[in-house]
């Protein structure tokens, strides 16, 4: 006996005892709806890998002809045989290790201050309020504030230090959020053994708190930083030059960054800075994957021994 | 301050409640408990939820300094005559003093030693820690199911063990008081009889208050039983006495099982 044939007799064995049926399964339709929630959601998911690999395809048929080791080690130029994008691949990843640091040493801290040690009072939920409100901020205000403030008022010049500062600055309240987020899911039993051994809060932190929730702050940082690394808008305002032909070599030295030289390349009217800017697009790629599997192996290193 | 209400047995008590009351915010929890504890003995803590034994229990360790809430408005609380909430007191003190078991096993998520040897080291143990490790661990009744694998994980083990390793852990600490606060409710009968058993051994060398909601369990393992009531403290006496022949109303229906 099929399903079908079995629900028919079930359903008519049910309406011959009972004279007025109570329910009305409409098991068709449900199964209908079922089918139709069950390809939406499958389409949705192939989506944004189709629109996702078509990029990738059109970019590395543009992009890998001119991808060469010459590319990496050629300063940017005129001419687009002798372009490379070495002072930008240098200047995101001194960068990028900068805003690292700035980013997560300050936000971690922030976010232990508010989570284990600030009493909820007027003051904490002040900072929270604004917090939330900073995510929300778009790119482009954190660079006309890294310019002010930066820049001009501490006078790091249009250097890597205050492009760092600026993008540590703007994922911030991202690292915050995530960061919070993360200590929340430890339990509390966690720290209550802890203090119960005469442990004080700073040693309860360091030693059970931090360590259970690292492989989730680190999720938020991967994200965060892979938006850093791929902005453009702020750093242009904060003062990345794109034609610049040497290594930055210390943290007060003008720089550029690749989606700057990307955004430049693209504009130029040559068609072969088209196949140019695609190229750079394939180093930016590679770079963000790097960081994030880099972040992922430490997250899977510290999650293996925290499970409850 | 700490010769005021000086009670006559204070001195050899090894944790007292003098006239207590507890409070979450304007709501009072514990109402003027007075309440004196052996050394070498088990006093079980008995009385229905929500009648405020927890948190009695808590101020002993001072674990309820992170509820916000909470405030004491009356009373003192002495360890060897020492006031717990006197201005000049480091919780951190009392609290290396004075143990505590959690209602749920929380071993840490790192290695059976290391869950042993971690409070030692933070408070300046200067002995040998394979020994330490060694001894807890065979005063808690674990040693023989786990001497094989003392670096694998502690939430490997089974519930009735976390607890026991949480016990191993409190002992590793050479403390004077050891608090328990419903060790047994997330554990079956065979583990809750061995958690008795070993806490019987354990009161040679140590002085244990328990809360439990389990009446057979105060009346199986403890010395003394307190029973509590809406935040007052009942009756308090020998455990024969108090099962035998309760001298108070409300302390023979509860034992005969009436309300609870």
């Amino acid at each position: 006996m099929t399903p079908e044939e079995l629900q028919r007799k079930l359903q008519s064995s049910f309406t011959d005892m009972d004279e007025i049926p109570l329910f009305k399964d409409n098991l068709n339709a449900r199964a209908r709806g079922e089918f139709l929630f069950k390809w939406t959601v499958r389409f949705s998911a192939f989506t944004a890998v189709f629109i996702m690999s078509l990029l990738l395809y059109r970019v590395l048929q543009d992009g890998l002809p001119w991808l060469s080791f010459d590319f990496l080690n050629r300063f940017p130029s005129r001419l687009p045989e002798r372009a490379g994008i070495k002072s930008a691949l240098y200047g995101s990843c001194y960068i990028i290790v900068l805003t690292t640091i700035f980013s997560v040493s300050i936000g971690v801290a922030a976010a232990l201050y508010l989570e284990e040690i600030a009493k909820k009072n007027r003051l904490s939920q002040f900072i929270e309020v604004n917090i939330a409100n900073l995510a929300g901020v778009p790119s482009l205000v954190y660079g006309i504030l890294g310019l002010a403030v930066f820049v001009r008022y501490l006078d790091f010049g249009r250097s890597v230090l205050a492009a760092a500062a600026t993008l540590a600055l703007m994922i911030l309240p991202v690292i915050i959020i995530t960061s919070r987020e993360a200590l929340r899911t430890v339990p509390n039993g966690i720290r209550m053994a802890a203090l119960a051994l005469g442990a004080t809060p700073w040693q309860t932190i360091w030693s059970h708190v931090l360590p259970a929730a690292l492989p989730n702050i680190l999720t938020g940082v991967i994200l965060a930083l892979s938006r850093a690394l791929g902005e453009a808008a702020p750093l242009i305002i904060v003062g990345g030059v794109t034609y610049i032909a040497f290594i930055p070599e210390s943290l007060f030295d003008s720089f550029t960054t690749m989606p700057i030289q990307i955004f430049n390349w693209a504009g130029r009217p040559q068609v072969e800075f088209q196949g140019i800017a695609a190229a750079g697009i394939i180093v930016m790629l590679l770079l963000v994957l790097t960081t994030n599997a880099f972040a992922i192996i430490l997250r899977n290193k510290f999650s293996q021994k925290s499970r409850w | 301050m700490s010769d005021l209400n000086q009670n006559s047995n204070a001195n050899q008590s090894v944790l007292s409640a003098l006239d207590v009351s507890l409070a979450y915010d304007q709501r009072t929890i514990v109402k003027n408990v007075t309440l004196n504890l052996d050394p070498n003995s088990i006093t079980s803590l008995i009385g229905p939820s929500g009648c405020g034994k927890s948190t009695l229990l808590r101020t002993f360790n001072r674990m309820n300094d992170f509820i916000p809430a909470f405030r004491k408005t009356s009373g003192f609380i002495k360890y060897r005559n020492l006031d717990i909430y006197g201005d000049d007191v480091d919780p951190v003190f009392i609290r290396r003093r004075v143990g505590m078991v959690f209602q749920k096993p929380n071993p840490f998520p790192s290695s059976i030693a290391k869950n042993i040897t971690w409070g030692p080291s933070i408070n300046g143990f200067q002995g040998d820690f394979d020994e330490l490790v060694e001894i807890s661990l065979k005063r808690a009744a674990l040693w023989d199911e786990v001497k094989d694998k003392l670096h694998s994980s502690g939430l490997a083990l089974s519930g009735g063990q976390q607890q026991r390793l949480c016990i191993a852990r409190a002992i590793a600490m050479d403390p004077d008081v050891i608090l328990m606060d419903e060790p047994c409710s997330a554990l079956d009968p065979a583990s809750t009889a061995k958690i008795e058993e070993l806490m019987s051994e354990l009161k040679e060398r140590y002085s244990i208050l328990i809360v439990t909601h389990n009446m057979q369990q105060a009346a199986r393992a403890s010395d003394h039983t307190a029973l509590m009531y809406h935040g007052e403290l009942v009756e308090f006496g020998s455990t024969r006495q108090i099962f035998n022949s309760p001298k108070n109303k409300v302390t023979e229906d509860y034992i005969m099982g009436r309300f609870g």
